[in-house]
């Protein structure tokens, strides 16, 4: 695409109008304006679509066979570990790097920080993808998939955590749509929902900062429900939503940067200037955010391990591996945001944020899996397990990256809004 | 007058909101108060050091759940020596129950153990089962409607004794596999678990439970070298309906001691206690944040209205 770009100079329809007068159909909008061979073309011309293609090509049938012969074709059918990588990453670790919709909305709409408007929509976006592979990637876990809706309609146990997120995400998920179908209407031309959706903002905002608040701690809560099995340095009973929730904040917001760095330097021929010359300033201001949360989260883990007395685990291989993941996953970050950010250095806030994105996944992955039975044995996860996380992820890529092609998330729509 | 119109549109939208919001999340908060289990519930009390490992419980439960046939043969006693992942045999998909052996140093003759739902009093897979697929009935079982359940697998993070087991190998009827006390078929007539009626050595007492604490007191009380003074089950996760005897300290002979002593949800209602404040307070809280950010705007506004006055 950007050989192709390169070449002709133009921003593909960021209007309504071609350059003759006429309006562009439908199909010209998703094919960029391109012929279908030129589009072609370029696709062909990327290795990332080869490298995408190799991942679906194993991805699929493996997928298939969990859906005709059940989970225990391609995992380890851990009684043990009943939950593994799908929700371990997809939704433990999926879901707080997704907070950044409301995080954004938050700043925009409700503080008033318009200086952050460029890049809200990215944000906006990147929540709600985040969210709905969640989904997919539940959907792949549960045991009986098509029953999805039964804790909304069919049995409710309303005492339950798990009813929580699950109210919770799907009502978020709803929100969400909303707030990104703005998006979606400047681009069809639908001017009548754009200004509903428009007329709800604050709700919309205020609703995704109640529901984000509870279920990103449900998340940490449902973990209350092994007090036996999660090792104590990463289960605190009293704190542990209040963990997941400040931990979502700089995991939401790194998140942002990441692909907002992604975008700039990958898909500079869909921004507009307004994103191109606000994207690093954006950084700088999201970047202090991630160091306060991550200095608030550090003094809240500390408050943890004082509140529960659990000095002495520090001791143990556990405690060492604990300290490891605080090491580089929060104090690290944490230092290079606040330097890169007093300094001005934009490079060294993206990297800093790419190390809190992996370290969130880390701490996920550490809470569900790997100090989980910690007094039992270490579950390694079946290789198809692995590769069906990597070809739901690599299919939340290509889903992020067709949109971001189309609708006017990086740049501004030309026509009538 | 533009602020007016903004300010009730913004309340609405954010009345809307909160509102669809506590109508559909607040029943959160249910079922909190102390319950101390049915007060006729039955359990089975099993005294370890009666108990000889000849998997009898095993062979009866097999054949009263109509279970596939196992790998090896009931009196295959090599079983004993399995070890999948350092750890001995557990519940899985095939069988409800379990007995293992525990070679104790300093013990002339091994200790035998078996597992099964013990039943809990307040079961955690039932309190934090989202779709009410759990079951405790007032004759003590704990059971489980496949017909409900989505097949999340909470129930076996949240087991403390880790009992509930997943029907991996189906795609299309998965669902939890547990024992739950032979509850149609036996528990409901009154009668005793088909475990307990195969068991020659009589380790294992079916019985009200209450009446089981006491007479388990009496056991080491009347014999108090032969037993360690504790019933496992009387407090763990808030109590159980199956509890145990050892005669060695329960860690050697394979419990997990760090199982709390009060019910697996006491740890989530602080959580789930701050969830209607978090809907009532969040949104109050919020807007007041929204007009204080909005509020220099607004000034400017009407400063300017006025001056083109």
């Amino acid at each position: 695409m950007r050989t192709f770009i390169a070449n002709n100079q133009v921003i593909p329809i960021t209007n309504h109008l071609r350059p003759d007068g006429g309006r562009w159909t439908i199909r010209e909008k998703l094919l960029l304006g391109l012929s279908w061979d030129q589009y072609r073309a370029q696709f062909l011309r990327n290795p990332v679509n080869w490298a995408l293609c190799f991942v679906f090509a194993v991805g699929v049938p493996i997928l298939l066979q969990r859906y005709l012969f059940g989970l225990g074709s391609i995992t380890h059918a851990s009684n043990d570990y009943p939950w593994g990588l799908f929700l371990g990453f997809g939704l433990f670790g999926m879901v707080p790097l997704s907070a950044s919709g409301f995080l954004l909305g938050t700043t925009v709409e409700i503080f008033g920080r318009k200086d952050f408007v460029p890049i809200e929509r990215l944000a906006l976006l990147n929540g709600l993808l985040g969210y709905f592979f969640a989904v997919v990637y539940l959907e792949v876990d549960l045991g009986m998939p098509w029953r999805l809706y039964y804790p909304m309609f069919v049995s409710l146990g309303p005492a339950a955590v798990l009813f929580l997120v699950a109210w919770h995400v799907a009502t978020y998920l709803s929100v969400q749509i909303a707030e990104v179908s703005s998006a979606y209407f400047e681009w069809t031309g639908w001017l009548k929902g754009k200004r509903f959706v428009r007329s709800i903002t604050i709700g919309l905002t205020i609703a995704g900062i109640i529901l984000s608040t509870l279920h990103q701690g449900a998340l940490g809560a449902l973990f209350n429900y092994a007090p036996a099995k999660v090792h104590p340095l990463w289960l605190s009973a009293s704190f542990q939503w209040i963990h997941f929730f400040c931990s979502a904040i700089f995991a939401g917001l790194s998140m942002v940067i990441v692909a907002g760095a992604l975008c700039k330097r990958h898909l500079a021929w869909r921004c507009d200037r307004r994103f191109l010359d606000n994207v690093d300033q954006c950084t700088l201001g999201l970047g202090k955010g991630c160091a306060y949360a991550l200095i608030t989260y550090l003094v809240i883990k500390v408050v943890g391990v004082a509140h529960d007395n659990e000095w002495a685990y520090l001791l143990t291989g556990w405690g060492r591996y604990f300290l490891l993941e605080m090491a580089l996953a929060v104090v690290l970050p944490m230092c290079l945001f606040a330097y890169g950010v007093k300094h001005r250095r934009v490079g060294l806030v993206r990297w800093a944020a790419l190390i809190s994105v992996l370290g969130i996944v880390w701490n996920r992955l550490n809470t569900a899996m790997i100090c989980f039975n910690w007094q039992l044995y270490r579950e390694v996860p079946h290789w198809k397990e692995i590769w069906v996380t990597v070809t739901i992820f690599a299919l939340y890529f290509v889903v992020y990256r067709f949109i971001l092609y189309r609708l006017p998330i990086l740049y501004q729509w030309q026509g009538e809004k | 007058m533009p602020t007016l119109i903004d300010r009730r549109r913004f309340l609405r939208g954010g009345l809307l909101a909160s509102a669809a919001a506590t109508v559909s999340l607040a029943p959160a908060q249910t079922e909190a108060a102390s319950f101390e289990g049915y007060p006729n519930a039955m359990g089975v009390l099993v005294d370890l050091s009666r108990c000889v490992g000849c998997r009898s419980c095993e062979a009866a439960c097999n054949k009263e759940q109509q279970l596939p046939a196992p790998e090896k043969p009931f009196n295959d006693f090599s079983v004993f020596d399995e070890l999948h992942h350092g750890q001995k045999r557990r519940t899985d998909e095939t069988r409800y129950t379990v007995v293992n052996r525990y070679d104790i140093p300093g013990r002339e003759h091994p200790l035998f153990r078996k597992i099964q739902c013990n039943h809990c009093q307040e079961p955690a897979c039932l309190t934090s089962c989202f779709v009410n697929a759990y079951t405790k009935t007032p004759e003590g079982a704990v059971v489980y409607d496949p017909d409900v359940c989505v097949g999340c697998r909470t129930c076996m993070i949240a087991c403390p004794f880790l009992i509930p087991t997943f029907r991996y190998s189906s795609a299309f009827k998965p669902r939890i596999m547990k024992c739950v006390f032979c509850y149609d078929t036996r528990l409901t007539k009154g009668l005793p678990p088909a475990c307990v009626e195969a068991c020659p050595q009589e380790a294992l007492t079916f019985g009200r439970r209450s009446d089981l604490v006491t007479m388990g007191r009496q056991r080491i009380r009347e014999n108090p070298s032969a037993y360690v003074d504790h019933i496992y089950g009387e407090h763990e996760a808030g109590g159980t309906a199956w509890m145990y005897l050892s005669p060695a300290p329960f860690d050697q002979a394979g419990f997990d001691t760090s199982v709390p002593k009060e019910p697996i949800l006491n740890y989530v209602k602080d959580f789930l206690g701050i969830v209607p404040m978090v809907l009532t307070i969040w949104p109050a809280l919020f807007a007041g944040f929204h007009l204080l950010a909005h509020r220099k705007e607004k000034m400017q506004q009407v400063n300017k209205n006025e001056g083109e006055v």
